[in-house]
């Protein structure tokens, strides 16, 4: 089973790096860039087979080590 | 006084501060490999500053999973007192034995420079010797942020330790170097026995590396 991981830093953090990036891609010409949110993409394979229990798992996997919660959000998919 | 200097794969402040402990208090302290499980009784544990891990995933996060944090966090919870600097502060964060989070520096850039901190907290340990104080901060994530709520949490309990300011003391936006909250450079715990910041005191402990100021720190818990 193949686990994706998106995260990225809360709506009400401020993300420079992002501001940056939609700075840089308006100066290449790309109109309309209104905002970038940019964060880490994680794969985790995992030998589990029942959906439900991987879910819970993955979830405390990303609030004890994967994500920072003060900062991040966190969202998980499965293949 | 026994002390202990935890190293971690990527530490690289862990010898300075040892010399910084050994001058001010006489006793070289203990090093305690990442990989041991168990610290014997202490009066002082230091979690130094550097890279460690890579500063792989966040700075500080693969760290404090490291077989000895579980010791560090015990001891800290009985009472031991525990100082961590620049990455040390990160792990005691990833550690949850303080609040809020370090972000990457506002301005992107690594920074590496003396600035000026001042204690907001003369009643800890830590910060009752320290008035005013030059000493360098050398980080690229030192942006300290913590959440609303949690602000008013940690100011009710005053457990600001240091902040960034001018010369004279004045905590305004142009002495703020990386962008962090409310010009803060240093956190205290609930019970005050743990202290984490981004400036390295033991980086200015002694006249000939240009400033001693960062000594006042040491001295305030070692006599």
């Amino acid at each position: 089973m193949l686990a994706k991981i998106h995260i990225t830093l809360k709506k009400d953090v401020l993300d420079p790096q992002g501001s940056v990036i939609a700075n840089s891609l308006k100066s290449l010409g790309f109109d309309g860039v209104k905002d970038v949110r940019q964060g880490k993409y994680i794969e985790i394979t995992l030998d589990d087979n029942d959906k439900d229990s991987a879910i819970k798992r993955l979830d405390e996997m990303c609030e004890k080590l994967l994500a920072n919660m003060v900062i991040e959000d966190y969202s998980v998919e499965i293949n | 006084m026994k002390s202990h200097v935890i190293v971690f794969p990527g530490s690289n402040c862990d010898r300075d501060i040892a010399v910084s402990i050994k001058n001010i208090s006489g006793n070289a302290p203990e090093m305690v490999w990442h990989k041991e499980t168990t610290i014997n009784t202490s009066d002082l544990i230091v979690v130094p500053g550097g890279f460690s891990y890579g500063d792989y995933l966040r700075c500080g996060a693969i760290a404090s999973t490291s077989p000895i944090m579980k010791d560090v966090v015990k001891k800290a919870n009985d009472g031991v007192p525990v100082i961590g600097i620049c990455n040390g502060f990160q792990i005691l964060i990833e550690s949850s034995l303080l609040d809020g989070a370090l972000m990457r520096n506002e301005s992107l850039s690594f920074i590496c420079k003396d600035i000026f901190i001042k204690s907001k907290n003369n009643s800890s340990i830590f910060t009752k010797n320290t008035n005013i104080a030059r000493m360098p901060i050398a980080h690229n994530e030192g942006n300290y942020f913590v959440s609303s709520d949690q602000l008013k949490k940690i100011q009710d309990n005053e457990q600001i330790a240091f902040q960034y300011c001018d010369q004279n003391g004045n905590v305004d936006n142009p002495s703020n170097p990386n962008g962090s909250l409310k010009n803060i450079a240093g956190v205290l715990n609930k019970q005050k026995n743990v202290l984490g910041m981004m400036p390295h005191p033991e980086r200015a402990a002694e006249k000939i590396l240009g400033c001693d100021d960062g000594k006042s720190i040491f001295e305030s818990f070692i006599n």
